[in-house]
Parts: C-alpha cells; sequence; structure tokens
C-alpha cells in the first residue's frame, strides 16, 4: 500500500508535539497533549485506509473503489472516546484547581513517601531457637511489622492523604507568591 | 475416589463450626475420612494386588471435567497409589487422633488448625491417586499450601511465620518448575493422563529438560540438597504436624513422584547419577547434622533429611529390585520416624521441653514411652527383627547386585548409603539417649505423665513397625506389583515381573555383613560422641544452603526497595516519560530488524492535503510554545478542523461530520473549565527540561512514521472490510457502510464505546458535583418559567416587555446578556432538534447517525445554555442526564438481546417496509434502535459536562460570591477579557499587571 507524505508527516508533527505537551506539569496542557495524540492516531487510522476514494455508501452493486470502511467506523468510535475522556480530563483538572488551586502535577506525596522509606523485609527463620511448642507467644514486637505498614499507620494518624497532599500544595503556591492564587 | 476427596472438604469446611462445642474431640470428626480411604483401600486389595494367583487390576475414576482442554478428574488406584493411600490415610488417621490429647482447648485457633490439617490429608491422598499430570500438580500445590499453614500455626511466633514461608518459597519454587516440567512431558507424549504418559515414556532432548524440571519439584519437595534446609525449619510447625507432613506424607510426594515416572523415565540421561549423587550427599549431610542438633525434633528433622536422601537413591536407581526395596523403605520410615515424631511430641508435652540437654532419666519415668521409641529407633537403625531391618537388607542387595553386575553407579550408592546407615545409626543411639537416660551429673527432669491414651498412635504405628519384620514375606507380595515395570538391572530394556523377595532372613549373604559393619562402626560412633562433637566443632562450615536462601531473600528484597525507589518518582511526566522509552526502545528494535523496506511512499493525494497538513502542523507547534491556556486550546482546535478537511477529502463524511461537531463541543467544554482558571499557563516550574521533552517527541513522532510505513507495506492479506459493503447492503440493509459497521457488524464494538461514554460523563459528574449528583435543577417547566424569571430578578422585569426570546434570559446579569444571541438559539434551536433526528434516521443510508445526531442535540444545548445560563438548560432539558445515559444503554442491550428470544446471534437484525401512505414508504432496519440508543447516550455526556462544568460551576461560583470569599475574582473575569489578554499575549510581552491574577 501507498502512503502519502502529506498525510504522514503531519501525524509525526502531531505526535511529536502531543508528547511534548504530555510530558508538562500544566494539566491542561497534559489535556491538549492527549488531544494532539488522539488526532494524530485518527490521521494513522486513516492513513490505514488507504488512498481516498468515495465514501463508502453503497447501492448494492456498483463496483467503484470505496474508501475502507473499517478504519472509519474505528476512528467514528475514536473520535467520540476522545472527547468523553478529554471531558473528564477537564473535570479533574477543574477539581484539582478547587480544592488546592493548583493546575501543576506536583510528585505525589504517597508515591515519593514509598520510594523513601525501607523496603520491606522478608521474614528469615535465623536466631529461632524453641526447644518447645508449649511456650508462651512472642510479645508481638513493633520491629517485625512491615515497615511499609507501619509508614501507613503513621499517615493514618493525622490527616488524610489526600488533605495533607492539598496542603502541601497550597502551602507551596502561597510561598511562591506572584503566580499562585493568595489565600 | 472422587467421592472420598470430596468429603476431605466437606469435613474440613465443618471443623471450625464444630470445635467450640467438641473441643479437642473435634479431631476424632477430622480423622474420619482418613480412616475412610484408609478402609477402603484395604477393602480394595485383593482388586489391586491380585489374589489366588489372579493378576490384580487398577480401580480408574475418570470424570469430565473442562473437556475443551481434555482435562479430566481422572484418578487410579494401582499398587504404588495403595501403598501410599495405606500411609497418608492410615498414618493421617493416627496422627489427628493423637491431636485430641496433644492440643488442649484453649490452643489458639484451634478450629482451623483442624480444619487445614484434614485438608491437607485430603490433598495428599488426591496427589497420590490422580491420574493426570495437571490434577496431580493442583493437588501437589494445596499440600504446599495447607503446609504453609501448618507450619505458621503459630501466627503470632517470628520462628514460625519465618519457616512457613521458607518452606512455601522453596517447594513453590520447585513446584512451577515441574509445573513447566509437566505441560513440556504432556506435550511431548501427547497426552496428560499420568499412566499414558509413562507407557509413552517419550524421549529425547526436550524430554531430558522436562524430566529434569520435573526432578526439581520432586527434589524440593522432599527436602534433597540442595533444598534441605527447608526442613529443619519447618519443625517451627506443631510436632504433629511434623508428624504427618514431615515424616510420613508431604516429603514423600517427591519420592512419589520418582517412585512413579521411574518406570518410564529412569533411562533418561542424568536421571540416574543426578539422584544417586544427590541423594548420597544429603543422607550424609543429614546424617552428620542430626548428630550435632540438641533439640530432640531438630534430630529427628535432620535424620528424615537424611532418609530422604536415602529413599531418593534408591527409588531413583531405577532397577525393579532397588524400587521393591524403595518402597518397602519408604512404609518402614513413615512408620518409625512419624512414631518418633509422635514420642518427641509427647516428651514435650509432658516435659516442656524436647532439648536433650535438659532431659534425663526419662525413661525410668516413663518405660512404655521408651519403650515405643526404642522399637521405631531400631527399624530407623536398621536392626533385626523390624520392618527397617528388611528394607535396609533389600536396599543393600539391590545396589550391590547392581554393583556385582558392573554398574558403576551401584557401587557409589552402596558405598554412600552405607558411610550413611553408620550415621543412622549413630543418631538413633543418640536420640534414645537423648531423650531416655539418666545422665551423670543431672537430677532427673520433672513430668508430668501422660494418660495411656496419648500413646496408643505412635505404639500402634511401632507395632507395625515390628510386626512387618517377621511378616515380610506377605509384605513382598504386597510391594512387589507396585514395582513392576522396571528392568532386573541397569541399562536392560526387558522388563522384569518378578525378582528378589523381602524377608527377615536370607541366610549370610554379604548385605548381612554390610549391615553388621555399619551397625558396629554406627555405635563407634555413639560410643565417641564426645570425640565427635569436637571434631563437629572444628568443621563448622561457613556457607550453608540457609544462608544461600537468606541472601537471596535479602537481595530481592533489596532490589526491590531499590527499584521502587528509583521508579516511583511519583511524578506523572516520568511515569509517561518510561513508558515512551519502553516504547522507543521495543518498537525501534524491532525496527532495526526489517529488511525489507516498502517503496509505495508518494508525496501527496492532492494540494488540499498538502496544504491543511501544513496548516495543522504549524498549529500543533504553535500550540507547544502558547503561553495563554485559550490561545493554546484554540490552536489544538485548529488541527481538529484540520482533521475535518482530511476526513472529508479522504472520502470519510460521517467522520468529517462527526469530527467537526465534536471539535464545537471539545472547544466549548474547555472554556467552561478554563474561565475558572488563569489565563497564564503555569509558568512556575512547569516548562522544565524542555530540550529532553522535545527530543523524546520528535523521536517517537519519527517512530510512528516510521511504523506507518513499514506496517503499511507489510500488509499482504485482503482486508476484512473488503467483505463489508456486500455484508452491509445485504446483511444490514443499509447503504451507509460505517454507520452499518457501527450499529450492526460491529456492533459490540459500539456497545463497548457506549460504556466508556457513560463511564466518563459519570466520572465528570462526580468530580464537579462535591456533594450530590444534583442535577435535579429547580422545577422550571414551561408553565413556571415567568414566576422563575421574577424569582431571579436581577433584571428588573419590564411588565409590558413581550421580548422575552428566552425564558430564563432575565435571570442573567445585563452585562452578560445578548439579545442578538438569544434571538439566534431561540429561532434555531428547534431546527438543530429536527436536524438531530432527520440525522438519526437517514444515518443507516446517508452520513449521520446516532453520534452525530447526538451531538447535534448536544450543541442546540450549548447555544442555549451558552445565551441564556444554566436555568436556560434547566428547562431545554428537564431529564436527568442520568437517565438519557441509561435509557440509551437499555435500548442497545435490548436491541442486542432481543434477537436470542427468536434464536439468532445477538445484535443480529432484521426490517421491516412500513407504509406510511401520504409520506411514502420507508424501510425500518431494527438497528436503527440501537442508533437510538446511541443517540441518547451521546445526548446524555454532552449534557452531563454542560450540567457539570457549565451550570454547576456557575453555581459553585456564584455559592463563593455569595460568601464573599472572592478567591476567584480574576479567573472569573469572562471570556471575553481572557481571549482578549490572549490577544495581547500574542502581540506582545505581557507584564504582571495585565494578568488577571495580579488583580488578587
Amino acid at each position: 500500500m501507498t502512503v502519502s507524505l502529506a498525510l504522514l508527516i503531519p501525524m509525526a508533527v502531531l505526535y511529536a508535539c502531543g508528547v511534548y505537551l504530555l510530558l508538562e506539569k500544566s494539566m491542561t496542557r497534559v489535556i491538549l497533549g492527549f488531544l494532539l495524540i488522539g488526532n494524530a492516531t485518527n490521521i494513522l487510522l486513516l492513513i490505514t485506509a488507504g488512498r481516498p476514494g468515495s465514501a463508502p455508501i453503497t447501492d448494492g452493486g456498483s463496483e467503484e473503489p470505496y474508501s475502507d470502511p473499517l478504519p472509519q467506523a474505528l476512528i467514528l468510535t475514536a473520535i467520540v472516546i476522545t472527547f468523553a475522556v478529554s471531558a473528564f480530563l477537564m473535570a479533574l483538572v477543574y477539581r484539582s484547581w478547587k480544592l488546592a488551586r493548583e493546575d501543576q502535577l506536583e510528585p505525589d506525596a504517597e508515591d515519593l513517601a514509598i520510594s523513601t522509606r525501607a523496603g520491606a523485609r522478608a521474614e528469615t527463620p535465623e536466631g529461632a531457637d524453641e526447644d518447645t511448642d508449649f511456650q508462651s507467644d512472642d510479645p508481638l514486637d513493633s520491629s517485625d511489622l512491615d515497615p511499609v505498614l507501619q509508614g501507613a499507620g503513621r499517615q493514618d494518624e493525622g490527616r488524610s492523604a489526600t488533605e495533607s497532599a492539598a496542603q502541601a500544595d497550597a502551602d507551596a503556591s502561597a510561598e511562591s507568591g506572584a503566580e499562585g492564587p493568595k489565600p | 475416589m472422587l467421592f472420598l476427596l470430596a468429603a476431605f472438604g466437606i469435613v474440613a469446611l465443618l471443623l471450625p463450626a464444630l470445635t467450640p462445642r467438641l473441643g479437642t474431640k473435634v479431631f476424632v470428626v477430622a480423622a474420619l475420612p482418613a480412616i475412610a480411604v484408609t478402609v477402603y483401600a484395604a477393602v480394595l486389595s485383593p482388586t489391586v494386588l491380585g489374589s489366588g494367583g489372579r493378576s490384580g487390576r487398577d480401580v480408574v475414576e475418570s470424570v469430565p471435567w473442562i473437556p475443551q482442554l481434555d482435562l479430566t478428574l481422572d484418578t487410579r488406584l494401582d499398587p504404588l497409589s495403595w501403598l501410599m493411600t495405606l500411609i497418608v490415610g492410615g498414618v493421617g488417621a493416627l496422627v489427628l487422633l493423637y491431636c485430641v490429647r496433644y492440643f488442649t482447648r484453649d490452643e489458639a485457633a484451634l478450629g482451623r488448625f483442624a480444619a487445614i490439617l484434614t485438608a491437607f490429608a485430603g490433598s495428599m491422598y488426591g496427589l497420590v491417586v490422580a491420574d493426570d499430570v495437571y490434577l496431580l500438580f493442583i493437588f501437589w500445590e494445596l499440600t504446599t499450601v495447607f503446609s504453609y499453614l501448618l507450619i505458621g500455626h503459630y501466627t503470632r511466633r517470628r520462628a514460625s511465620r519465618a519457616s512457613a514461608l521458607q518452606a512455601l518459597l522453596v517447594t513453590t519454587l520447585g513446584g512451577l518448575a515441574m509445573l513447566v516440567g509437566l505441560v513440556l512431558l504432556s506435550q511431548q507424549a501427547g497426552t496428560s493422563n499420568l499412566t499414558e504418559l509413562i507407557a509413552a515414556a517419550p524421549s529425547g532432548p526436550i524430554v531430558t529438560t522436562a524430566v529434569a524440571l520435573v526432578l526439581v519439584g520432586a527434589i524440593t519437595k522432599s527436602a534433597i540438597l540442595p533444598f534441605h534446609f527447608w526442613l529443619p525449619g519447618a519443625m517451627a510447625a506443631p510436632t504433629p504436624v511434623s508428624a504427618y507432613l514431615h515424616a510420613a506424607a508431604m516429603v514423600k510426594a517427591g519420592i512419589y513422584l520418582v517412585a512413579r515416572l521411574a518406570p518410564g523415565f529412569a533411562d533418561t540421561p542424568g536421571w540416574r547419577e543426578s539422584l544417586v549423587l544427590l541423594g548420597v550427599v544429603t543422607m550424609l549431610v543429614g546424617g552428620w547434622r542430626a548428630l550435632r542438633e540438641t533439640d530432640l525434633k531438630l534430630v529427628l528433622a535432620n535424620g528424615t533429611v537424611g532418609q530422604l536422601g536415602f529413599l531418593i537413591t534408591v527409588v531413583g536407581f531405577g532397577t525393579r529390585d532397588a524400587a521393591l526395596a524403595g518402597l518397602a523403605l519408604l512404609l518402614a520410615h513413615a512408620l518409625f520416624k512419624s512414631t518418633l515424631f509422635l514420642v518427641v511430641g509427647i516428651i514435650d508435652h509432658d516435659a516442656g521441653t524436647r532439648d536433650l540437654r535438659r532431659l534425663s532419666g526419662l525413661g525410668r519415668r516413663s518405660p512404655v514411652l521408651a519403650g515405643i521409641a526404642v522399637l521405631a529407633a531400631l527399624s530407623m537403625a536398621g536392626l533385626p527383627p523390624t520392618f527397617g531391618f528388611v528394607a535396609k537388607e533389600a536396599v543393600l542387595t539391590a545396589f550391590l547386585d547392581a554393583g556385582l553386575d558392573g554398574e558403576i553407579w551401584g557401587w557409589v550408592a552402596l558405598f554412600g548409603v552405607g558411610l550413611g546407615s553408620i550415621l543412622t545409626v549413630a543418631y538413633a543411639a543418640r536420640f534414645v539417649w537423648g531423650a531416655f537416660a539418666r545422665k551423670p551429673g543431672m537430677a532427673d527432669t520433672e513430668v508430668e505423665l501422660a494418660e495411656p491414651a496419648f500413646l496408643a498412635s505412635p505404639a500402634i504405628l511401632a507395632m507395625i513397625g515390628l510386626l512387618l519384620g517377621p511378616l515380610a514375606s506377605l509384605v513382598d507380595g504386597m510391594l512387589a506389583p507396585a514395582a513392576t515395570g522396571l528392568p532386573a538391572a541397569v541399562g536392560e530394556d526387558e522388563i522384569v515381573a518378578t525378582g528378589a523377595h523381602l524377608a527377615l532372613w536370607h541366610g549370610l549373604e554379604p548385605a548381612l555383613g554390610i549391615s553388621a559393619v555399619t551397625l558396629a562402626a554406627g555405635i563407634g560412633l555413639f560410643l565417641t560422641r564426645d570425640a565427635v562433637a569436637r571434631l563437629q566443632q572444628a568443621l563448622t562450615v561457613e556457607f550453608s544452603a540457609a544462608a544461600g536462601y537468606r541472601h537471596t531473600l535479602h537481595a530481592v528484597d533489596r532490589s526491590a526497595a531499590r527499584t521502587t525507589a528509583f521508579i516511583q518518582r511519583g511524578s506523572l511526566p516520568s511515569y509517561l516519560g518510561i513508558i515512551l522509552l519502553v516504547l522507543l526502545g521495543t518498537a525501534g528494535t524491532a525496527l532495526a530488524f526489517v529488511r525489507d523496506w516498502p517503496d509505495g511512499v508518494l508525496p501527496f493525494d492532492s494540494l488540499t492535503q498538502v496544504i491543511v497538513g501544513v496548516v495543522m502542523s504549524v498549529a500543533a507547534i504553535a500550540a507547544t510554545v502558547a503561553a495563554k491556556r485559550f490561545q493554546a486550546v484554540v490552536l489544538v482546535g485548529v488541527t481538529g478542523f484540520g482533521m475535518v478537511v482530511l476526513f472529508a477529502q479522504q472520502g470519510a463524511p460521517d467522520l468529517a461530520l462527526t469530527q467537526a461537531l465534536v471539535e464545537l463541543v471539545t472547544l466549548v467544554a474547555f472554556v467552561l473549565v478554563l474561565r475558572r482558571l488563569p489565563a497564564r499557563l503555569g509558568t512556575k516550574n512547569g516548562s522544565s527540561f524542555r530540550i529532553g521533552r522535545a527530543l523524546l517527541g520528535i523521536a517517537v513522532g519519527t517512530l510512528m512514521a516510521v511504523v506507518v510505513v513499514v506496517a503499511l507495506g507489510a500488509r499482504i492479506a485482503e482486508p476484512i472490510s473488503v467483505e463489508f459493503p456486500d455484508l452491509a447492503y445485504e446483511l444490514g440493509h443499509g447503504a451507509n457502510v460505517v454507520n452499518v459497521t457501527l450499529v450492526d457488524l460491529r456492533g459490540w464494538d459500539t456497545m463497548g464505546e457506549l460504556s466508556v461514554l457513560i463511564a466518563a460523563a459519570t466520572g465528570v459528574a462526580s468530580l464537579v458535583f462535591l456533594s450530590s449528583r444534583s442535577d435535579r435543577m429547580p422545577d422550571f417547566a414551561r408553565r413556571s418559567g415567568r414566576g422563575l424569571a421574577k424569582s431571579h430578578p436581577q433584571q428588573p422585569i419590564d411588565e409590558g416587555d413581550r421580548g422575552a426570546w428566552l425564558l430564563a434570559g432575565r435571570t442573567l446579569a445585563p452585562r452578560n446578556r445578548s439579545i442578538l444571541l438569544e434571538v439566534v438559539v431561540r429561532l434555531v434551536f428547534h431546527a438543530l432538534i429536527v436536524v438531530s433526528l432527520y440525522l438519526l434516521l437517514v444515518g443507516h443510508n446517508a452520513p449521520g447517525g446516532g453520534f452525530a445526531g447526538g451531538l447535534v442535540v448536544g450543541l442546540a444545548l450549548v447555544a442555549r445554555y451558552l445565551a441564556a445560563g444554566r436555568l436556560e438548560l434547566a428547562a431545554a432539558a428537564p431529564v436527568h442526564a442520568g437517565a438519557l445515559l441509561g435509557s440509551g444503554l437499555v435500548f442497545a442491550t435490548l436491541t442486542a438481546l432481543v434477537p436470542l428470544f427468536f434464536g439468532v446471534d445477538a445484535l443480529t437484525s432484521t426490517w421491516f417496509d412500513l407504509d406510511l401512505g401520504w409520506f411514502g414508504k420507508i424501510t425500518f432496519v431494527t438497528s436503527t434502535l440501537f442508533d437510538v440508543g446511541v443517540y441518547l447516550v451521546v445526548i446524555g455526556l454532552v449534557l452531563d459536562v454542560l450540567r457539570s462544568l457549565g451550570a454547576e460551576v456557575d453555581r459553585q461560583q456564584e455559592e463563593d460570591e455569595r460568601n464573599g470569599e472572592n478567591v476567584d475574582s480574576g479567573a472569573q473575569s469572562d471570556v471575553r477579557g481572557d481571549i482578549e489578554a490572549a490577544e495581547d499575549a500574542s502581540g506582545g510581552v505581557p507584564t504582571e499587571s495585565t494578568e488577571p491574577e495580579a488583580a488578587r
């Protein structure tokens, strides 16, 4: 099959720009990148349909070359789903703005916390020398517990994770001054 | 057999409920299924083993399970399974009955323990009667899981949990290797039936690999070097568990599997060599360690490791006589080792310790217990007249004969088990001495003697071990059928039915001499135990397999923690970046190997394409550097409208129509959200890594272009859609192929899409409506409109004003009102609805359809909302968005389901010709109803977006203003102002003072 460069190049450009925007921290730009990638993908599907043809509206017998209807059906589905998903993303942006006055994707506090915690240690049987089944149980030693679980426990004592993250974001934007809204 | 298996499961489920009532007597109930299988096997003995000169036949049950995968629940009771069933069921029943006395009523989690032990017995029974490799594997893994739960019974003890995990990890590792091996074997043999597979006995490199993998499973389960270390660790389990799992049942599973496979695969390269070598080394290591331990249970555990090595050597050797000897040894070991464990349990129970350094004088206090232990120990050491002696003699004879036949591995095995037997004698003596002797300089240990019934189980087992010795010829008749199928000597093909016999007295044969020597040497080793202990001190080895396990586990932990810390940056851009880099790496690598590059590239199809392509590219690039939100949104919109032209030009009118409508709705939705956000796009720290991102973007774009070229060039088959026009016309009865594809030919795809739309719409609503999805607007029917307008007197009502084009227009502040817009909307709204219905109905034959129609209604609603605010939206669409979404899905689902009632496939369509008289004739196709569902869902989606991002955001804004929290004063400045600001920005460098935020 032949490929038209006049479709191929805009597709590549849209992908490139879409990826560039998608990797932004501004959520609005992320949505825009998502839309560009959506459009680029639709061009990709369109290219797979081959050279331009007449609209695939049949009269039951004519042999004139239609353009391939299957990619068209896929694209139609994709167009509407892209709209639905971007509406959802927009609602996310609004929600984030409403809660934290923030259109920035800040590093997820919980994710970061996991990475800085010590990893969980699997127990190994060393150092266990009981000479009877009929002993009292070990006192529950907190050092036996999974450190990750302990960390989670500490989090729960304070504010919920979302609250604290939102608060931290609000603090950060308050400090940054010029750009962020003043509370 | 299947019925009995079910009985185990049912009883296990009932036990926890019975425990509060029965206390420890619950173990009597638990023993019932085990007793049943024992009796069942005993009753079937004449059938299975043959009687009166008649040869036996296997008892087979088979129930189809998953016929499509050729999986059946095959069970078979043959002589080998018969022996294993008696061991598993008999020892299991005795151990369970022993538990009645061992535990006290207030033992924690007693019901759970009883249930798991019973379930384990059932799994073990299933394992030995399974006649399908996959069924066998399932029971194999079940025993692993139950053993994990049993070892970890004392959940509050660290040693218990850690040992359970260790046993689980080691045996599961082997189990997985075994699964791969079994899959390979059954593929090679063309059957998963165990009997047929062994009879087929395929060979070749793949089979050799497969057999090696299966053996890995067997040696992990049976605690053979280098996986032996989990068994001493598993002594953290309650002693009855050790007596059953770690003496009689689970650790024998590996031995059983080797014995089972030996007739078919003993000549596989590496089989005999590896099993004999590993077995001998394991026997020596286990025996050596058993001499060092001071905990009686660990003495036995290490002894068991040694005996398992012994067993695998014999069973894996692959001659008929060795197989018979191996089965005798298997039986003997099950009897004496579980006896000894049960004895240790009683000592522990009575004296409160199992440490032989703290026990003294127990033999005098409890002579019956000591007698039982001595009997079992004699059998372990292989002294006449016990059955252990019979078994050991048979082993030595078999190896000696093989060696004399010129088989080098016969000598290796003989020498190895000879050395191992010396150690066995020594630790058997040490066990009896340690447990019962009065030691010099030690006061007698305080004990509370157990009631006699507690001794019943070990006494019975010990007595059987004693009685079977003189009855050896009888046992020979029972075990010999299980040993057939193997050649008389290594390397021979001829299968022999008979050979050596088990007997207590064979005469003065060389084997007896070897026995005498090992006995003397073993006793010597015991008598010089102080010197031996010093030697062991001196020879302490730094490395052990257990340490290897520990290091491995910690290395896994560490690398998991490091990987997490490295990957888990909490930053979406870095996650996306990693995904894209992987895409580049994988797809790029694949492209690097493309050899024939397609040549079908042409510059352009038409000039329009070029112009539109250039405009889209420029707009996309400009969007990446746009500093203002609206600027960027509009630029992205340009690419979207460019798509419209491309679609139209390519011969896709439906796509062009839908894309145009969606682009408009998207733009509106964007504007609705962005009016609440600052106009400038984040500059705080938003645009970092510009160059890196640009490079990644360019790389991905280029990659995709190359992928498209290569993929299209690689196309060799006719597209399936060649058939679509005819299918659409004849089956779907529609001319518009794309629409028929959506609602008929590929209707399931559209069903899926509708679900996505509904999920997204609901997601939007739930993100914006903070408390409830209160899209219940004030009751705003047409009649009450005027009243509502009065109650919202933002504009003084002029009584003479009849020019209210839209009902809610007056609720808007005058500065937000545009009469011109209201007039236009009033005029076009109904026309738009008619157009949408037209598109919906003609969609089957002309461009249009449910998607386009629904979007047109959506745009009509957008117009009403923009012209006169949220109350007007409520008047225009006095229904819940959720109701629209739901009824749309109902329509689509019914269209899909109704054909089922007519006996055809779901989503099949049919058509009727309707004569509408004056309007003419139309053809109604049922799939139009599906399209109506699509139509309703799309309207619901747009309405939800408008209600959420439009009306509800308005309401929240009004609420904020009323509350005096003027936080949004900058962002809420109306759209027009922001667009002007955006235009300013593109004209010149904006200063801070022009920023709306600066007003705050």
